[in-house]
């Protein structure tokens, strides 16, 4: 159902379901930019709606809610192991359409992929979505080309209008909520891009030969390893077991799995001292192919969802899309030296 | 809710076998189901979790053989009969003994890579009338660096065994020379049919496999079994991904025409 709520309605609506939710949405943090005197717009927990920044694009995506940065699994003393407490409460997040079709890409690894991850399926089963309309792409943004620039799976949707805010509501228990408010009923669309100024293709014939061709070679120098792109990225899902022990009492301690980054040194390391993939440009490879390749012939869609972030965190100016539109001629490259 | 997989149970160190000055056997209380080449997240004190293959697998026990390699295993190597470890596992798809039953059989392993494998090689040693005929080509640095040396004897009395050094003296026990440098000189009666496993470093792997071909047995007939950093074991952590499989999940077992197209 669609309504159009005020301002003033929207955050007693918030103040509510603050009761029992943490509200998340991107928001500017002042200078907590990269560079001096520079903002970051980034998740983080909102008390009113006005905090919302609705015109600029999130520097890092909202997976943090889902998959915190350093999670605690369990902690343990010498012999017994004790399960981390899920959060007592719920969660509320505003996103847009690209991340909303990354859940997908999340639940597909966490929910399904071999076992359930208990931990992810704890938090997930109590997070609502609301979808952030999109009334222009950004930049950087190829939502369009990956199929990601619509989406009907949201709890609700919000747009910005005129006299305040427009919502589409699926959920029962938010229409409950909002119906204590409603100025009227309307019919309600989120509004989403049918096009973007950043174009990719993916050509059709890409197979593993890819990794032989020249153009991983260009990363090798240009790519510095520093894993932002896998940070920034609604879709990497990575991460690495660490154990902590506490200093004032050695036998105890917690297990923790924090986020990690097939671009960063180590992430290949098996015992013995053997690694793989050592060159940068083969990482960029191994990431590239994950995002188009890969993760499509074992799940039947891409992994991308064109968000463009990582192009947009680059400290080395490397352009991902630039890179998949790189592979046709690298392709082509392969096939004549077969 | 579904099972947390992440949280370990206690298992008790039955008894430690030393092999070598940084390689040592662990006996492991294990009542479940487990078969040879899958593996156990072990933890480490004061560090996390590592993969560790089982290499054997005996009424109760799991043998996991550990190599001392650095900072990180080095307090494992603390611990002794009756104290206990925290276990997750077992993970992967191991090797089934069923693929090899009633056929010529050739295992080459290298280091460590004799690990996975041992618990196939003992299960026909110990059931030599389920094959044809076996060879066991292994391959360690130094004389000083042989595992699982107690059972070479053993299985010496029912198949043909190539222990073999990298370096220095022959002698009536073992051999020198890769481990490569034997497969062109086993006598297989069955090339067709004969059936292969074969376990080590990426490279021994790379060229056993193309001795294997050269002496003209079936793609369809290796098996390969791959080693990454598995940090989860359960599909999650990205770590052991090669391709479009997880080594986790998919392997480590592999056969070669499934295995030869993952390119790191």
């Amino acid at each position: 159902m669609g309504y159009e709520l005020s301002k003033e309605q929207m955050n007693e609506i918030l103040s509510q379901l603050k009761e029992d939710y943490l509200i998340y949405a991107p928001k500017c943090f002042q200078d907590g930019g990269r560079f001096s005197d520079t903002d970051c717009i980034r998740y983080g927990e909102i008390n009113k709606i006005e905090e919302i920044v609705f015109d600029k694009k999130a520097e890092y995506s909202f997976k943090e809610v889902l998959l915190p940065i350093s999670q605690t699994l369990f902690y343990f003393t010498e012999d017994s192991v004790k399960e981390a407490d899920a959060p007592k409460q719920g969660a509320i997040v505003f996103l847009r359409s690209c991340d909303l079709h990354s859940v997908k890409r999340l639940d597909e690894i966490y929910l399904r992929n071999g076992f359930s991850d208990y931990y992810y399926q704890r938090l997930r089963e109590r997070v609502v979505f609301v979808l952030m309309g999109c009334q222009t792409a950004f930049d950087s943004c190829f939502c369009v080309d990956m199929g990601t620039n619509q989406s009907n799976e949201y709890d609700m949707s919000i747009d910005r209008s005129e006299n305040g805010y427009q919502l589409d509501c699926k959920s029962n228990q938010l229409e409950k909520l909002l119906s204590q408010y409603a100025t009227n009923n309307l019919s309600v669309t989120p509004a989403y891009v049918t096009e973007t100024k950043t174009r990719v293709n993916i050509p059709s014939n890409l197979s593993y030969q890819i990794g032989n061709s020249n153009m991983w070679r260009e990363y090798d120098t240009r790519c510095i390893n520093c894993g932002r792109c896998n940070f920034v990225c609604p879709t990497c899902t990575c991460f690495t077991m660490q154990d902590i022990f506490y200093t004032d009492n050695e036998k105890a301690g917690e297990r923790r799995r924090v986020w990690a980054s097939c671009m960063v040194d180590g992430y290949t390391d098996v015992a013995g001292g053997a690694s793989y993939r050592q060159k940068n440009g083969d990482r960029m490879r191994f990431k590239v192919l994950h995002k188009v390749l890969d993760y499509k012939e074992r799940n039947g869609y891409h992994m991308c969802v064109g968000c463009g972030r990582c192009d947009d965190i680059c400290p080395e100016y490397i352009s991902f899309s630039h890179c998949i539109n790189k592979l046709e001629n690298g392709m082509k490259e392969v096939m004549e030296h077969e | 809710m579904n099972k947390n997989e992440y949280i370990p149970f206690l298992s008790e160190i039955v008894e430690v076998i030393k092999h070598t000055e940084i390689e040592y056997t662990f006996r492991m209380a294990y009542d479940g189901e487990v078969k040879p080449g899958q593996f156990f997240e072990v933890s480490f004190p004061k560090y996390g979790e590592a993969p560790i293959s089982v290499s054997g697998i005996e009424n109760g026990c799991v043998d996991l053989t550990i190599r001392r390699v650095g900072k990180v295993t080095n307090e494992v190597f603390e611990k002794y009969v009756g104290d206990k470890l925290f276990l997750r596992g077992p993970y992967g798809n191991g090797f089934d003994v069923d693929d090899y039953k009633g056929k010529e059989i050739v295992v080459v392993a290298g280091g460590t890579g004799v690990s996975p494998v041992r618990g196939v090689v003992d299960y026909f040693a110990k059931n030599a009338s389920s094959r044809k005929d076996m060879s066991f080509i292994a391959g360690f640095k130094s004389k000083e660096d042989i595992l699982f040396e107690k059972d070479f004897e053993f299985w010496r009395e029912s198949m043909n065994v190539v222990l073999t050094l990298d370096a220095g003296e022959e002698t009536k026990e073992h051999k020198i020379g890769l481990v490569t440098k034997y497969i062109p000189q086993l006598k297989l009666k069955e090339v067709k049919e004969a059936v292969a496993i074969v376990v080590g470093p990426p490279a021994m792997m790379h060229f056993s496999v193309l001795a294997l071909l050269e002496l003209g047995l079936q793609e369809d007939n290796i098996w390969i079994s791959q080693e990454r950093k598995m940090c989860c074991g359960i599909g999650k952590c990205g770590h052991c991904k090669i391709g479009n499989q997880y080594v986790c999940l998919d392997g480590p077992v592999f056969r070669y025409t499934q295995g030869k197209h993952l390119v790191d």
